[in-house]
């Protein structure tokens, strides 16, 4: 087997015997990379992110920014990593100033001030400077702050730039002095990338293939299976591994909480992990898909999903967490699931032994617990098709930009002849666990869609779950949301075209 | 050359340039104290040992367990500190305790080879606590009088009197919460011994000079045997002002004692629950208007939350009391200011330092009693302004008085706010599920250490023999751009370009016995010590050229590398030939400068005096848009007009502005410390620990549409080249924030009606705020006879 190593900034640099622990941003550090910082350890504020090259379909490579701080660095085994330093460098006693496009905009409008997020805000920035489906010779008229859409006005103009440049990439970096103001001015004055820029060509290639990549030390191993068989295998025999996919979770579970699992199974770029089909009457969604994968893969097909995508945690995260993670973890407050609750969902579980499918509504049994079994792993996501075509995802949180619901609710409905046919609703951070609201449900079906069913479902819903009283919201609170909910869904529905964005 | 405030022509400051390490921070290449050990070899990691108790006494602590763990060097406790056991100046904070005052209170420290082995290290390390009955709120402290400190009253007139024959008069208690720095780096120490023999500590600090001495008392040294150098910090805000101490003390003494580099760096949850925070402060008011609208007294209480220690909570207080004026003429006022004690950590310095608290008082007092007056709330505020003549409460003239009115008025016009009324009018009659509003509010912000004593710097320039430049001074750089205007002022004080200065790290071993870099001080105290350097070595060289050109010293000018004198300008000398010359003529090429602010006194014991050089002047106005199903809000615009003086450096001034701005709307809006206040096993325990539960303001809370202005034509006499302090101030122009919440909130309900808002202004305080509103426009809808009394704490009596 070829030794363990790690291409950073065009340079191969070995890590043998690092233990299975060692996050990426530590094993940086220690090689003297000390761009990249340590802010919060759980992936909220992106001084640690740096560049990874992805696969991106038909042979091409997607420069990806991802927290470093959370996955372990032989996560990165026979990968390729660029971080700030690799972008461009300072003016040295015997070296020019050398600055990366980013870096110059950054530097020159006053989009540093303490300077300890910069690495990262550089990183994210350049990631979605190299995007490929940005336009930076778009219209190049900034809309006025104010879109007119009936019911509500709302500006998202500002967090999309003349350039193409997408505000929301740089959700998941923090930065405490600046106020912003002169970042987004960074990010709104970059053009496009030169034609031969080596960073934006390395993109006509193919990414680093995965290595099945074996260690260990310090009694812990970490294995990359080359194989569903023989990741199936392993699991089978080793119930309690870690199975890894964007570490946003386990990540955290290490730093935060000291977790040192003896055996981390990598299952990120396992093809079988990561399909996505659409068939006639299902698509199936792999696990292993980051949620960034997923939301460019359904191109808008599922508009319910593309109403979550951009309120799931930040950029950052997207670009490592996976639906199998989210459903895996099966936090009370995990935001896939009320949506792929009122989807009417169902997860492949699979083993050593065979495949199962579970409806979702059905496989969350209590506070992070589910019936998925020992040695059993979450393969795909199953949706029926056709969708309900009345949808709406909503999430209370204190922020905007990567927060942690205090609830979300998710709405599919299906109108016939203003009558509800059937109506399916998701919600979280109500109970211990993600939960339908099946007595709103009954409320609404089979009643017109007007003002009064859903003052009188939105009553219903107030008395849903169990909430309780936290550091996020009151129970009180949630029991509001959850009555509001409904009657703004009505609001938008029923106010045509509603395209409300939501907070 | 002339006074302190003149500019000579071509000046590089009021130059706006990127700051001086911007490309260093873009690349990755700016170092900051944790990234020094990995360039070290044999260095131990600190952990502590945290106590799961609010408040215990420790019977016993063994330390063997930990010693048996691989890796582990060494557990440091109160029993090895040769000095004094304490990490602060009032020897009220032992730096190993004994008795645990706060959940998570450090007992010993772990030092191990690795950071993994000082974690496993702290784990086995065992202690046994006594518990003991805590104090954890402020409502808690206050029924049991569990207070710290003076308490102190800022009075003129007679209040009692003016209340009772007040035409109006209103009283409210408000809660204001407290605020974590956040900044992006947390602290961090790294200390060794030196080839020769000084104790070496590099330190996240904003005090390397307090840190010096508390380093030296700790170790029973002196203050000469230790130095501290900052070179940058990633964020401080207030917080790396005494709370780096005792960290630095502890990997001081692990250093001496293991004759090894120790480094000591706290992880976010560390720093979170180790350190001090903004005071949470509880008020109570009774304020008393006449017919017209204008305050004639204010009565109120402010207890501060100190939490364990007493750090820097009196002089916090000091300014809370000094500013709950704000911009507005109080002819009676009474306030009585106190500092609770409760077992929390030891609550500190924070940007406004009091101040905001303070202002928060009055403006809630507008805010509130406005609709009562029948008055819109931002004339209610313009009526009440301080005019040439008056004097603070403290006995302060208000000088430029006039300034305040002249900022206000050219708010208004910038921000358009006559036309966005009816807007916003327009908007709220046609949306019914969202209301619109302006807030607009000032800020009048005292600049000066309140501590007379504070009020002086010192600087090092040095001029070598190629003419280049090195200056040193006793200001930490922590982002605010203080490196890059000091070099700006040294470069237009020589008459050379900026390019020849270069800036060296703050250290303790060459500008001894600094004031913090605190109190928005450092551009005036360090800017006017430097610019007294400079002068020194300007005044030794313009004698060099008088000589050769044939003139009188005064008659030299010195401009962008050349000197020429007064008639000769063909005829230049470059800096570095002249600067030559003057080691051949014997003439020393560098200097010490010094710098007291004059004109300062202050009588802590009576609250009178002058304590501060000058006001700084400021308002803003804030558009937010309210949602009535959540009470989720948008902050759709912000102008602001902020009185900087003439601007030493004009990109770094609005930075400043901007990012102050933003950071008092992440307290007033966002940010949320929760603390356990249970009877349970996890009483005092912080619950926001983490940046997944503490939530900062991120790209979805800055002002969607942002304008900054510098006041211009705004000389200030007597501070470095015209300009004025910009640190502080602009946090608290975010009241605006919240005053534009409950005027948005009360557009839900009927007119005249007063608006409760809890603070911090979170999306579900603002939805109860409107849901009150919407209840009461409702009631109000009823057929007469139906009303329900909507409650509501302001009363009038």
């Amino acid at each position: 087997m070829d030794a363990t190593q790690i291409t950073v900034n065009g340079k191969v640099r070995p890590c043998e015997g690092i233990s299975p622990h060692l996050r990426l941003l530590d094993w940086l550090r220690a090689e003297g990379l000390t761009g990249a910082k340590e802010g919060c350890a759980e992936g909220e504020c992106g001084a640690c992110a740096v560049l990874v090259a992805r696969p991106d379909g038909d042979g091409r490579t997607r420069w990806t920014s991802v927290n470093a701080c959370l996955p372990p660095a032989l996560a990165f085994d026979g990968q390729e990593v660029v971080t700030a330093e690799g972008l461009g460098s300072a003016a040295g006693p015997r070296t020019a100033e050398d600055l990366h496009p980013v870096q110059r905009e950054m530097a020159d409008r006053g989009g540093s001030q303490c300077g300890y997020c910069t690495p990262g805000f550089v990183c994210s920035m350049a990631a979605e400077y190299y995007r490929p489906e940005r336009d930076a010779t778009g219209s190049g008229e900034r809309v006025e702050t104010g879109t007119a859409v009936v019911g509500e006005e709302h500006a998202s103009d500002h967090e999309s730039g003349p350039n193409g440049f997408d505000l929301s990439s740089l959700s998941g970096n923090l930065c405490r002095c600046t106020g912003y103001r002169p970042i987004r001015d960074a990010a709104y004055a970059l053009g496009a990338p030169a034609e031969d820029d080596p960073v934006l060509r390395r993109q006509d290639r193919p990414a680093p293939a995965a290595r099945p990549t074996r260690a260990a030390a310090g009694g812990s191993r970490f294995i990359r299976p080359d194989s569903m068989e023989e990741l199936l295998g392993l699991l089978e025999q080793n119930p309690d591994a870690q199975v890894l996919a964007g570490a946003t979770d386990a990540g955290v579970e290490v730093n935060l909480r000291h977790s040192r699992p003896q055996m981390v199974l990598a299952v990120d770029r396992l093809d079988p992990l990561r399909v996505l089909t659409l068939g006639t009457d299902r698509m199936e969604i792999g696990t292993a898909l980051t949620l960034s994968e997923v939301e460019r893969g359904l191109a808008g097909r599922v508009p319910l999903l593309d109403q979550l995508f951009p309120q799931f945690a930040s950029r950052l995260i997207r670009n490592s967490a996976t639906l199998g993670g989210n459903l895996a973890t099966g936090s009370p407050i995990g935001d896939t699931a009320p949506a792929l609750l009122a989807l009417d969902a169902s997860v492949v579980l699979a083993s050593a032994g065979g495949e199962r499918e579970v409806p979702l509504a059905e496989y969350f049994t209590g506070y992070r617990q589910s019936v998925r079994r020992p040695g059993e792993l979450l393969r795909a996501v199953h949706l029926p098709l056709p969708l309900a075509e009345t949808t709406a995802f909503y999430k209370i949180a204190k922020r905007r930009f990567d927060d942690i619901s205090s609830v979300a609710v998710a709405f599919a409905l299906r109108l016939e002849d203003g009558v509800i046919a059937s109506a399916r609703i998701g919600m979280n951070g109500v109970a211990a666990m993600p939960l339908r609201a099946l007595r709103t449900e009954d409320a609404l079906t089979g009643r017109p869609w007007t003002e009064e069913t859903a003052a009188d479902a939105a009553a219903v819903m107030e008395t849903e779950g169990t909430p309780i009283d936290d550091l996020r919201a009151t129970a009180r609170y949630r029991s509001a949301m959850l009555g509001q909910s409904v009657l703004r869904f009505y609001a938008q529905t029923t106010a045509a075209p509603a395209l409300e964005v939501t907070r | 050359m002339k006074s302190l405030a003149d500019r000579p022509v071509n000046p590089v400051v009021g130059v706006p340039v990127a700051h001086e390490s911007a490309a260093l921070h873009v690349t990755g290449t700016a170092l900051y104290t944790d990234d020094l050990p990995i360039r070290n070899s044999d260095v131990l990691h600190a952990w502590p040992v945290q106590a799961p108790h609010a408040h215990a006494r420790v019977t016993q602590l063994r330390t063997a367990p930990a010693l048996s763990v691989p890796g582990v060097v060494r557990v440091l406790t109160g029993a090895d500190v040769p000095g004094i056991n304490d990490a602060g100046t009032k020897h009220d904070e032992p730096l190993f305790p004994s008795e645990v005052m706060y959940y998570g209170h450090a007992v010993c420290w772990v030092l191990a080879e690795n950071p993994e082995a000082a974690r496993l290290g702290a784990e086995a390390v065992e202690v046994d606590y006594e518990p003991l009955p805590s104090i954890v709120t402020l409502a808690e402290a206050i029924e049991k009088k569990s207070f710290q400190g003076d308490q102190p009253t800022v009075a003129r007139g007679d209040a009692g009197s003016a209340l009772a024959s007040a035409a109006h008069r209103f009283s409210g208690e408000v809660e204001i919460g407290g605020q974590e720095h956040f900044y992006l780096e947390t602290h961090a120490s790294f200390v060794y011994v030196d080839e020769s023999g000084q104790v070496f500590v590099h330190s996240s600090t904003q005090h390397p000079t307090e840190t010096q001495e508390i380093v030296a008392h700790v170790l029973g040294l002196t203050s000469s045997q230790v130095t501290v150098q900052c070179l940058r910090m990633g964020g401080a805000f207030g917080g790396k002002e005494m709370q780096p101490h005792g960290f630095a003390a502890v990997a001081a003494l692990g250093a001496t004692l293991t004759g090894r580099p120790v480094r000591l760096r706290l992880n976010r949850t560390q720093d979170i629950t180790l350190t001090g925070k903004r005071h949470p402060f509880a008020a109570t008011w009774e304020a008393g208007f006449d017919d017209s609208g204008r305050l004639v007294a204010l009565r109120a209480t402010l207890t501060s939350d100190g939490g364990w220690s007493l750090d820097l909570s009196q002089p916090v207080l000091a300014r809370a009391l000094c500013h709950i004026d704000n911009a507005y003429w109080i002819p009676n006022i009474e306030v009585l200011g106190r500092i609770a004690k409760t077992n929390k950590t030891s609550q500190t310095a924070f940007r406004g330092f009091g101040g905001p608290q303070g202002m928060f008082v009055i403006e809630e007092v507008m805010g509130r009693c406005a609709p009562l007056l029948g008055l819109e709330p931002s004339e209610l505020r313009r009526r009440n302004f301080y005019i040439p003549g008056q004097s603070t409460p403290y006995g302060q003239p208000v000088r430029h008085a006039e300034r305040l009115h002249a900022v206000w008025e050219q708010l208004l016009g910038n921000a358009d706010v006559e036309r966005r009324r009816t807007e916003i009018a327009e908007f709220n009659a046609t949306h019914r599920h969202t209301r619109r509003a302006l807030g607009i509010t000032p800020v009048k912000f005292g600049i000066s250490f309140n501590l007379t004593a504070f009020n002086q710097a010192g600087a090092l320039v040095h001029v070598y023999k190629d003419g280049s430049v090195l200056i040193n001074h006793g200001g930490t750089e922590m982002g605010q751009g203080l490196h890059t205007k000091m070099r700006q002022v040294a470069a237009t004080a020589l008459g050379v370009p900026l390019a020849c200065i270069r800036l060296a790290p703050t250290r303790t071993d060459k500008v001894p016995n600094t004031s913090a870099t605190a109190a928005s001080s450092g551009a005036d105290l360090n800017g006017a010590a430097i610019r007294n350097a400079c002068d020194q070595i300007r005044d030794r060289l313009a004698e060099v050229a008088a000589r050769k050109l044939n003139i009188h010293p005064d008659d030299v000018r010195f401009d962008d590398g050349t000197v020429t004198g007064i008639g000769f300008s063909d005829d230049g000398i470059p800096f570095a030939e002249l600067v030559n010359d003057a080691y051949f003529q014997r003439v020393s090429l560098w200097a010490a400068g010094y710098y007291r602010t004059s004109g300062l006194h202050w009588d802590a014991s009576r609250m009178q005096g002058e304590p501060f050089k000058y006001f700084t002047y400021a308002a803003a106005v804030s558009e937010v848009e309210v949602d009535g199903f959540t009470g989720a809000y948008r902050l759709v615009r912000t102008d602001i007009v902020h009185d900087v003086g003439d601007s030493l450096s004009p990109l770094i001034d609005v930075g400043q502005i901007e990012g102050g701005f933003v950071q008092g709307a992440g307290w007033l809006t966002l940010e949320d410390l929760r603390w356990d206040i249970s009877e349970g096993q996890r009483r005092g325990r912080l619950d926001t620990q983490s940046a997944s539960t503490y939530k900062l303001p991120s790209f979805s809370e800055m002002p969607e549409d942002f304008r900054v202005h510098l006041f211009e034509r705004a000389t200030e006499s007597g501070v470095i080249y015209g300009s004025k302090a910009v640190g502080e101030p602009p946090l608290m122009l975010a009241l605006s924030v919240r005053e534009a919440l409950r005027q948005a909130a009360a557009a839900f309900g009927p007119e005249g009606r007063s608006v409760e808002l809890a603070s911090p202004a979170t999306p579900e305080a603002v939805y109860w705020a409107l849901d009150r509103a919407r209840t009461a426009a409702r009631e109000a809808a009823k057929p007469a006879g139906m009303h329900a009394p909507v409650p509501s704490p302001v009363r009038a009596q």
